[in-house]
């Protein structure tokens, strides 16, 4: 009733869960280097935009899904630790303000990168465009990707929260996350942390990669660029010092922009980015510290 | 003495605009473009160090004033015949209302400053991260707007048939103009007062110092300028709402972090360095005479130049190339001395 009166349909809703499920992984990607490395990385829609090359060329060059999909984790994960050696690890211990810049340069740089080498045209990756296809549930059809997708970041989720609570490398990163200092000083090797959080980012990245460029089957240089800034308007607003008010932060901003985008009629669509920031701010100026956190200082952050 | 002490701090600056200009005079009209380019920049990062540099809290928002004087100017002095062609959806009221250049340019100023203390009036409550991702908002719905609102600008097309009043002296004098009103600010008492937050926040408070007023004073001061700034721009070459976004906030927040974001010597360096190897990788996508030998490029080597600058600078000198010191003449008195004088009283 409430769903039709909104102009609101379940592939409406299912789209919006998908995305909401994409940037929710995202957001936890994010988190994570800043637990440990106290850096907000930037360059994160980067990392997105290589894997979606990759598998582009993946399907160009004639691989078989499951190889294009390899190659796109394979050159996320070289790309991501290159960053780490080259980038954030010079940087350590410098002010925030001067690592955000620094990854605002990467981002930058990869991009122009990009568009050097693949020009602003892009490439089209539809390999995988099989999966925009409904699977009927119950009358209702709903694209098989938004399945995929949703399960799939449910799945991730998981599977890092049990790395986290049950692995001794999870208990070093969220000791490292609360106290850098004290964790290394108890005996917790802090490159072997930082490189498992840059890691497990990394393969974020890869799996964010893979469900969007099903979604938007062209692949350009500014590839992820809207997504990593909404999804870090989303964890600033979820709250950065706490995981799960992190990734909360990042799907409710996905979940709005999938519902948002379906909802808005056609001749006004144009200005959802304005709706969706304008939501943010408004939001930051209620609860500077985050929506889903609640107040105390000693608080874990990954 | 303190008077002839401190020129050096505004002269430095003021004389290398100066020498920007004459050079830009001597040679022809085709490099005069990057000089002109160079000029502007000038102002724009003066008008983003005004903030940042003042207040050490960073903005990703400037840009959106530089765009919203741009569209001020370009409106108000489009001829009104051409009106119609280059802006077909206009507001009647716009359509009907045309100033002179400098009257534009002031008009600018005063709706970038308006616009500026609108959006700071909420938004300088907020410190960090927050405050990062809120001016990136008020960025985002900025050029959204001006994107698709066909009432109030070209939209989508380019800014055609403004008149090209920004030649080589009204850039020089423009940058100027902002040198100095950035310069004064930062004698007065209210910019020193934001120094001071800047050093320590909570010394600053304690001292009775509202952080919230001068961020909010320093924050409209900074977007009068960047709206002046995009004023002198449309009057350069027709600028288009995708080129007043992402990319020209990383090559201006490049410039003050490159130059220095503490001084005003930093960003004024910074401006015409940066501007000079970029503009000088952009000449060489068709082909320049480096000592007799001939230099070819792709399009896009300058960005890429310009990103592994900026990282390796931020490695290197996280405080920029002048470290984020004004300029000053070497002491009379060499500390040795100042010891033998204290070690005698």
């Amino acid at each position: 009733m409430i769903l039709a009166f909104l102009n609101l349909t379940w592939p409406t809703f299912a789209s919006g869960l998908a995305l909401g499920g994409v940037y929710a992984l995202m957001a936890v990607g994010i988190g994570l280097v800043f637990g440990v490395l106290r850096l907000v990385n930037f360059a994160y829609g980067q990392l997105i935009m290589a894997g979606a090359f990759a598998l582009a060329f993946g399907s160009q060059w004639g691989f078989p899904n499951w190889a294009s999909i390899l190659f796109c984790f394979g050159v996320v994960l070289a790309l991501s630790v290159l960053m780490d050696w080259l980038v954030f690890r010079p940087l350590r211990g410098h002010s925030p303000a001067v690592m955000l810049v620094a990854t605002f340069a990467v981002a930058f740089l990869l991009q122009n990168i990009a568009l050097l080498a693949f020009g602003p045209l892009g490439k089209s990756a539809g390999a995988l465009a099989i999966l925009n296809a409904p699977w009927d549930i119950g009358g209702v059809f709903i694209k098989k990707i938004a399945v995929i997708s949703v399960v799939t970041a449910a799945g991730c989720l998981l599977i890092l929260q049990l790395l986290l609570t049950r692995t001794p490398l999870g208990l070093h990163m969220r000791a490292a996350a609360m106290d850098f200092r004290t964790a290394r000083l108890l005996g917790v090797r802090a490159n072997r942390v930082i490189s498992g959080a840059v890691i497990i980012s990394g393969l974020f990245a890869a799996v964010s990669a893979v469900m969007l460029s099903v979604q938007e089957l062209t692949v350009v240089p500014t590839f992820g660029t809207q997504d990593t800034i909404l999804v870090l308007a989303g964890v600033v607003l979820g709250g950065l010092t706490r995981p799960v008010a992190a990734t909360l932060g990042g799907f409710s901003i996905g979940f709005a922009n999938g519902i948002l985008g379906g909802v808005l009629p056609a001749d006004q669509s144009q200005y959802l980015p304005s709706l969706l920031f304008a939501m943010v701010i408004i939001v930051l100026l209620v609860r500077p510290d985050g929506l889903f956190t609640r107040g105390g200082s000693a608080v874990e952050r990954v | 003495m303190n008077l002839v002490r401190r020129a050096p701090e505004l002269l430095v600056p003021a004389l290398l605009i100066l020498g920007t200009a004459l050079l830009g005079l001597a040679v022809s009209s085709y490099l005069q473009a990057y000089f002109l380019d160079t000029l502007v920049k000038v102002s724009i990062v003066v008008a983003l160090y005004l903030f940042i540099g003042n207040s050490g809290v960073l903005s990703f928002g400037h840009i959106s004033f530089v765009a919203l004087g741009a569209w001020t100017a370009g409106v108000l002095t489009v001829p009104e015949d051409q009106k119609r062609v280059v802006m077909p959806g206009l507001a009647h009221f716009l359509v009907t209302t045309n100033v002179g250049n400098i009257v534009s340019l002031a008009l600018a100023a005063a709706l970038g400053g308006a616009f500026a203390f609108a959006v700071a009036l909420p938004l300088m409550r907020l410190s960090g991260l927050a405050a990062g991702i809120a001016t990136f908002a008020v960025l985002e719905i900025t050029n959204n707007m001006l994107t698709y609102e066909q009432r109030i600008g070209p939209g989508l097309n380019a800014f055609s048939s403004v008149p090209s009043t920004t030649g080589i002296w009204q850039a020089a004098i423009g940058a100027l103009i902002c040198v100095v009103l950035a310069y004064a600010y930062q004698r007065t008492r209210f910019g020193r007062m934001l120094r001071a937050t800047r050093e320590d926040p909570a010394a600053a408070a304690a001292t009775g110092i509202s952080i919230y007023r001068q961020r909010l004073l320093a924050f409209t001061l900074s977007g009068a300028l960047a709206g002046f700034a995009g004023g002198l721009y449309v009057h350069l070459q027709p600028l288009q709402a995708g080129g007043l976004h992402l990319d020209l906030t990383f090559i201006t927040l490049a410039m003050v972090v490159v130059g220095g974001a503490g001084s005003l010597l930093g960003a004024v360096v910074g401006a015409i360095a940066l501007n000079g190897i970029y503009s000088f990788f952009q000449a060489a996508t068709n082909g320049v005479d480096v000592f007799g030998w001939n230099l070819t490029v792709p399009s896009g080597t300058a960005e890429i130049v310009l990103g592994v600058l900026m990282v390796v600078v931020l490695i290197l000198r996280p405080d920029g190339i002048t470290g984020g010191r004004e300029f000053s003449l070497p002491r009379r008195r060499p500390v040795a001395d100042l010891e033998k004088a204290r070690a005698t009283t």
